[in-house]
């Protein structure tokens, strides 16, 4: 529906990069929060060295409590980035580009966003006028990259909401007509309208009751497949995660430290943090006590000297307390940043 | 203390250059202090006498130096303003805070009692009480009039903020802590008020001496004090601007002009430095 | 019964919303009744999503507004009755609650020690300063802190975990019967949750403290509480022992509810599927979206 390599051409848009490479190559990145107030100056290392590569076609979860960098890294990939966060180092390069992300112009950048690069956020008055009907919304995002006349990019829009189990009423609505799930279905619809080759998921449905979630993630799902897009999914929630990710990679302190198929994580995990995060699951129908980790997340101005988890960690020797461990792969697919890891 | 100030000293133009300004302001003030001349004098120097070595603002049709009467109407201008905005802070604290806490009937009562204040004009009301108290007028009795009309619309800000602040979590912690409720508004809630109440306690006193001198130009108050507004009126009643003696004027306005921008800037700085959020970025929290 | 320690009775608040015209009623609660009963401590969970008036019911039991119908008692005496200084601080040393938000149920510009200072000096009548370390510092042993490690921290120098088991030692500082729990590991770290789950399963068999603990998740529920009470739009529609309404729900929406928790079991199993079936089983359940 999108015309994409003709309108590429004609508004001057980046090329793609070469067939077979990946939707999505972060290298090394490094962004910071560098905060000066009154004489306090703070450096917050909130990403500090990712590097993980997407495939096409694939959901990629991003799993981490809070404050573990994933809602900064998250920006920092969609070039979102407005001081005091600041990219230090690395690059982030996707598939439909043919140069870094951060070598765009501001105009190369907004023609690249929704069409190629969109965004499904936690809360959908993030993307909804509250102000106006959701028909709105669609034409304030998605007309002007899909060429189309009025009548034709409605008829348009429709079609996608019926394929996505939405009906066309939605349209006439005022967001807060809708309910929770019914927003979010709409701002999910909302992402995928352009089809998007990458589409950025930031907490979707936590927000949501326990009831529509799984609906929600269903049709998130469904819209991924029907597109062929890439996701990169962000939750702190594990069994979110387990239902919906194909790969998932573990975020601790501003560094990603387990990266495997989720099935493996869920069985074979490596990293103790990712270890105790499967083990701590409380399920319906097991009542065996489950353990808790001592300590607390650091704190990312401040963190451990070494590798950043150590201090919680029960495995933890002299080495884990003077440098980190690098990513390495110690399975088919499965990368782990742990001495203790390495060892076995 | 030392320490924030140094800080905002050093790091907000807006703040030093408001406390450039009010430093000056109050350096005039201090200085009727040392006024060689006492202020009710007239004719202590020649008329009419342009800025000169002898006399740095000059003289004016009465006779008086122009320089040290402005030390004294300077000082009794920001006397007056602050008088009328503490006094009126009072009043919006003591109303908002309530009402926006307790909320019910007291809430209404209270909010009737304020909008009923808010649609007052202030400057026929204050026509009006001059012509009422005319020989018994005096600065006291302006001040409070001028207080009492003053606070309204401050309150409801104050009241606005009460509101959220009482269905925050940490209101019901204090509650079920045992804390009686003046101790939660005073000890809980103040910190959150005190950038409203600073902001508009610096647009209150402007606001008051500015209203002063409107009032103290017609000659609606008492003209024998020296005042900006009272040494304004004596200029037109002597012509100045028309007899060339520009100076008796000029300084005056200059000077009260002065201080408005510089309290404006040191209110504007000094928020930024007192609002709750930047407080806790610069404590390292979340806001 | 007088030998209960919380009865709530046909209780039902009605909410009001819309302008001077045409105002739309809708309640919040409807007619609900369930007892806690004295003697022994026990772990009653209280079910539900949004718009299940679960938060509406905890306000009232910790009487911050009235039913609008029905009645509230609390070791026999109606909550109506509690007015005046001296019966709210008698009432408040015997429930007490813990809030959602562990960051904002402290004052983001005061010290944490603050409020344990004053429940220990207001409720538990420490006066001399030894006195009153001594009772915060028993309290927050309990929880698995110490003073020193709270003594004149801000909230922000301290992890979700350790905020919400200081608000937990808090509450514990004047010995209540029962603890009114709204959410209270929602909005704490995975990593950190479970302590505060295992901590309430402390309470109840060590302290002999009964805790009402509201959520909607179901799998800590059925991890630590002994009866459970699911709500819906304001009505209770299922009730009993935890581990048989759990894992044998009869109500459609209890059922529901059930068939759509998560479970990391599933994985790698494809078992998402998009609303079709589960449109019967909404509709059965009286879920309209």
């Amino acid at each position: 529906m999108c015309q994409s390599d003709l309108d590429r051409q004609s508004a001057g848009e980046p090329h793609p990069a070469p067939e077979g490479a990946p939707a999505l190559s972060v290298d090394n990145l490094r962004a910071y929060y560098l905060m000066h107030y009154f004489g306090v100056e703070r450096e917050v290392r909130a990403v500090d060295d990712i590097s993980l590569v997407v495939r096409r076609n694939e959901i990629y979860g991003l799993a981490g409590e809070s404050s573990c960098g994933k809602t900064t890294f998250l920006k920092t990939i969609a070039a979102a980035v407005r001081p005091p966060l600041t990219v230090i180092g690395g690059s982030v390069r996707y598939g439909f580009l043919d140069r870094d992300l951060f070598a765009l112009s501001p105009a190369e950048l907004s023609a690249v966003r929704w069409k190629h690069l969109s965004y499904i956020p936690q809360g959908s008055m993030n993307v909804l006028n509250p102000v106006r009907r959701v028909r709105q919304s669609f034409i304030d995002f998605a007309y002007r990259h899909i060429r189309l006349r009025r009548g034709a990019f409605f008829a348009a829009v429709e079609q996608h909401l019926q394929r996505l189990h939405l009906t066309a009423s939605v349209l006439e609505a005022y967001p807060h007509e809708l309910s929770g799930g019914m927003k979010q279905r709409v701002t999910i619809a909302l992402a995928t309208i352009c089809r998007p080759e990458f589409i950025i998921a930031d907490e979707p449905t936590t927000a949501l009751d326990v009831i529509v979630q799984k609906d929600v993630l269903a049709m998130i799902r469904e819209a991924q497949q029907q597109i062929g897009s890439s996701m990169l999914f962000v939750t702190h929630d594990m069994t979110v995660h387990a239902n919906i990710a194909d790969r998932l990679g573990i975020m601790y302190a501003g560094r990603l430290v387990e990266e495997a198929p989720t099935a493996e994580i869920f069985t074979k995990p490596m990293h103790p943090y990712s270890a105790h995060l499967v083990a701590s699951l409380p399920r319906i129908g097991e009542q065996s006590r489950k353990k808790s980790l001592s300590g607390a997340p650091p704190n990312l101005a401040d963190p451990p000297s070494g590798c950043r988890f150590h201090p919680r960690c029960s495995l933890a020797t002299d080495v884990c307390r003077e440098a980190s461990p690098a990513l390495t792969t110690l399975a088919p697919g499965h990368r782990v940043a742990c001495y203790a890891a390495s060892r076995w | 203390m030392f320490r924030i100030l140094r800080d905002l000293l050093s790091y907000n133009r807006e703040f030093a250059l408001g406390a450039i300004l009010i430093l000056l302001v109050l350096a005039m003030s201090l200085a009727s202090f040392f006024s060689p001349y006492p202020s009710g004098l007239q004719y202590v120097g020649p008329f009419d006498v342009p800025p000169s070595w002898g006399h740095p603002f000059g003289t004016n049709s009465r006779g008086q130096d122009v320089f040290w009467q402005l030390t004294f109407a300077i000082r009794n201008s920001l006397l007056f303003g602050i008088t009328v905005a503490l006094l009126s802070r009072l009043v919006a604290l003591v109303v908002g805070l309530t009402s926006g806490y307790i909320g019910g009937i007291v809430d209404r009562i209270l909010m009737s009692i304020n909008d009923t204040f808010v649609v007052f004009p202030p400057f026929p009301i204050l026509v009006l009480v001059y012509f009422i108290f005319k020989d018994h007028m005096s600065w006291a009795l302006l001040a409070v009039a001028m207080a009492s009309l003053g606070w309204p619309y401050d309150a409801r800000l104050i009241r606005s903020v009460a509101l959220s602040l009482r269905t925050r979590e940490f209101t019901t912690q204090s509650l079920f802590s045992g804390m009686s409720t003046r101790q939660i508004l005073l000890e809980e809630h103040l910190p959150y008020v005190l950038p409203i109440i600073f902001a508009t306690t610096m647009n209150n006193i402007n606001w008051s001496i500015g209203l002063e001198v409107t009032l103290s130009v017609i000659g609606f108050t008492n003209i024998d004090t020296p005042t900006i507004g009272t040494m304004i009126y004596w200029a037109n009643q002597h012509t100045a601007l028309v007899a060339g003696v520009w100076w008796w004027i000029a300084f005056p306005v200059g000077l009260v002009i002065m201080t408005f921008i510089g309290l404006y800037l040191l209110s504007v700085s000094m928020n930024e430095y007192i609002d709750p959020r930047s407080r806790l970025s610069r404590m390292g929290g979340a806001a | 019964m007088s030998g209960d320690l919380l009865e709530v009775e046909h209780v039902t608040k009605c909410f009001a919303i819309g302008g001077l015209f045409g105002r739309a009623r809708f309640n919040a609660v409807d007619e609900v009744s369930f007892t806690v009963q004295a003697g022994r401590a026990e772990i009653l969970a209280i079910i539900g999503e949004s718009g299940s008036g679960k938060t509406t019911l905890a306000r009232m039991i910790l009487n911050t507004f009235a039913p609008t119908s029905g009645a509230i008692r609390f070791r026999g005496k109606d909550l109506l009755e509690v007015r005046g200084r001296k019966r709210r601080l008698d009432f408040i040393r015997q429930i007490q609650p813990i809030l959602q938000n562990p960051y904002e149920a402290f004052n983001p510009l005061k010290r944490v020690d603050r409020y344990l200072y004053a429940s220990a000096v207001r409720l538990s009548g420490a006066q001399s300063q030894m006195a009153r370390d001594e009772a915060v510092d028993a309290a927050l042993r309990k929880v698995g802190l110490s003073l020193a490690e709270v003594k004149g921290r801000f909230p922000h120098e301290l992890s979700g975990g350790q905020l919400q088991r200081t608000a937990i030692a808090r509450a514990l500082i004047p010995s209540p019967a029962l603890i009114v729990a709204d959410e209270p590991v929602s909005m704490v770290d995975a990593s950190l949750r479970m302590s505060i789950v295992n901590l309430f399963q402390r309470l109840r068999d060590e302290l002999q403290v009964s805790i009402l603990y509201i959520t909607h998740d179901l799998a800590t529920a059925y991890y630590i509480s002994d009866r459970v009470i699911i709500m819906q739009k304001g009505k209770v529609v299922e009730t009993g022992p935890a581990r048989e309404v759990l894992i044998h729900p009869q109500h459609p929406y209890s059922i529901l509810l059930k068939e759509s928790v998560l479970s990391p079991d599933d994985v790698g199993r494809g078992r998402l599927t998009l609303g079709h079936d589960r449109g019967a089983m909404e509709s059965a359940a009286g879920v309209k979206e």
